[in-house]
């Protein structure tokens, strides 16, 4: 084989590599599609389970999921930009900073069950909320903290360093530079970071298990300290503990939950292109 | 002679790596008048400036001694307000680095950042900056238009005006005319000669020419030591220095 052809060779292995990436995530979209379209109709969407959850909607756990996708939010934004401002503006190279770095590397690799666990005894027993929207929303927020971070930071450190000296020499302090040059460019990147974080705790079920999540409470919610149905554990309990499910209901509630995240990562996504196209530098 | 604007003593500073990149500096630097400081690439010039009004602070791991008084009070004392001191002395730098934003965004950035607030103080500082700066008549009508869109001259321009708009006591000019042509390179010395009326002027010059024709005040730098300072008129035509001599006939650097 000459160099052209090894040349060739390598390129189809690695373009069809790539196909192979693609692959799955359409079959799994296609297949829950067409599985539990059907299902979809505005009824599925705004009526509680009726019937031991064999007829009826699912707005209850639709609901559920949208109540602790903000409260994770706004758990998990203030606390990733403080964070992603000290490691990459304040922070000196110590050991300190190591540290939390490495706190957050670790924290990253935690089993969502841990979190779940942990979720149950810091939140639910020990600052006593009891199973509650806020239990789960804060446990979800620590989920999403390291991943939220990263990108966070990686916004913040790609702002040019000249803005910053430049900003400092006409007499800015060293907050009112990352308040008016920093921040302003790196927010469209953090809010990707969050986004992409929402749309992973969107979609969690052992962390919500022993924290928030209702077996079955048609009633909604009224406050941050009630019990709420969500998405992913109600999925989970049609699909497993109740005999006799229809199978398009259990589609078409994974179809509901797959839109919700893909959705999240498309808006993140289109952030960060629409960014991109408005830097002038 | 009256009391020097600027009064360097004896300074010393090492970066973090272990260079020492000035070793006892001594330098008067008069009022109202343009001082120029030259000398080869590393030979100290840049980070000299950086000290004036502390950009320094930013070098982790560096290490200085000596002292530099402004007006008679030490700018390394800890009641020096940092802020205050960089826009009394202020850095136009070597690249010329517009802010995100308008024209207008920029020139009153500063003056934003020092709490002015009031339209018609903001507008006048701009209007007089662009004036100074010999920027006004190109940018007049489009002040809202985004600073990245002007020309390599023009924002070196910007970059000055945005300086005085500060109307500080002392402009530090740290090669204001690299990268420009022959023709915006003569307006930007022009409005020096301009501008020393009212700003001390202290400046890294692009090339001993530049040096020759717009100081008053010269010091030659070499490997971080103060080689010769004195009169311009004189020292570029008499040097009392052999290096001196070496360096503006073009026998190295």
């Amino acid at each position: 084989m000459n160099r052209q052809q090894t040349n060739r060779l390598a390129m189809a292995l690695i373009t069809g590599v790539a196909i192979l990436v693609v692959v799955p995530i359409v079959l799994v979209i296609l297949f829950v599609l067409y599985n539990g379209i059907g299902a979809i109709n505005w009824e599925f969407i705004t009526a509680a389970p009726r019937n031991g959850m064999r007829e009826g909607g699912i707005w209850p756990a639709l609901l559920g999921t949208i109540f602790l996708t903000f409260g994770t939010a706004i758990i998990s934004f203030p606390l990733a930009i403080g964070a992603a401002i000290y490691l990459s503006e304040y922070a000196a190279d110590n050991r300190m900073t190591r540290m939390v770095r490495l706190a957050i590397v670790n924290l990253a690799g935690i089993p969502s069950i841990v979190y779940g666990l942990f979720g149950l005894g810091a939140f639910v027993l020990f600052l006593e909320f009891g199973t509650s929207i806020l239990a789960g929303s804060l446990t979800l927020g620590l989920l999403t903290l390291p991943v939220v971070i990263s990108t966070a930071e990686e916004a913040i450190a790609s702002v040019p360093q000249q803005f910053r000296t430049v900003s400092l020499s006409l007499g800015a302090t060293r907050w009112q530079t990352i308040r008016h040059q920093v921040l302003p460019h790196a927010l469209p990147g953090i809010l990707t970071g969050v986004i992409l974080g929402l749309g992973r705790a969107a979609g969690e079920t052992a962390p919500i298990l022993f924290t928030v999540a209702a077996f079955y409470l048609p009633n909604l919610p009224h406050s941050i300290f009630d019990q709420t149905m969500a998405l992913p554990y109600h999925l989970y309990v049609i699909s497993t503990q109740v005999p006799g499910m229809p199978l398009e209901i259990q589609y078409g509630t994974a179809l509901v939950l797959l839109l919700i995240v893909l959705s999240l990562t498309l808006v993140a996504t289109f952030v960060r292109t629409s960014m991109r196209r408005r830097r002038e530098w | 002679m009256t009391q020097a604007k600027i009064s360097i003593q004896n300074l010393y500073y090492t970066y973090e790596d272990g260079i020492e990149a000035l070793r006892d500096i001594s330098l008067e630097i008069p009022a109202n008048e343009i001082f120029v400081l030259f000398g080869p690439a590393r030979s100290g010039k840049s980070t000299l400036l950086r000290l004036l009004n502390r950009l320094s602070d930013l070098d982790e791991g560096s290490a200085r001694q000596g002292t530099i008084l402004f007006d008679g009070k030490d700018v390394f004392a800890r009641s020096v307000d940092v802020s205050d001191l960089r826009r009394r002395i202020s850095m136009v730098f070597a690249m010329p680095t517009p802010l995100p934003g308008s024209i207008y965004d920029n020139l009153a950035y500063g003056l934003k950042m020092a709490g002015i607030r009031e339209r018609s103080e903001l507008d006048r500082r701009v209007e007089q900056s662009l004036k100074q700066s010999a920027l006004w008549g190109e940018v007049k009508d489009r002040l809202g238009a985004s600073a990245f869109a002007l020309s390599g001259g023009q924002k070196q321009r910007l970059c000055l005006a945005r300086s005085l708009a500060l109307e500080p006591d002392v402009v530090v000019l740290d090669n204001p005319t690299s990268g420009l042509d022959p023709i915006s390179t003569a307006t930007v010395e022009e409005s020096l000669y301009t501008l020393k009326e009212r700003y001390t002027i202290i400046m890294v010059p692009h090339s001993v020419q530049q040096a020759a024709r717009v100081a008053d005040q010269a010091a030659f730098l070499l490997d971080g030591t103060l080689i010769e300072v004195g009169e311009a008129g004189k020292m570029f035509v008499q040097p009392k220095d052999q290096r001196t001599e070496d360096y503006i006939t073009g026998r190295f650097g």
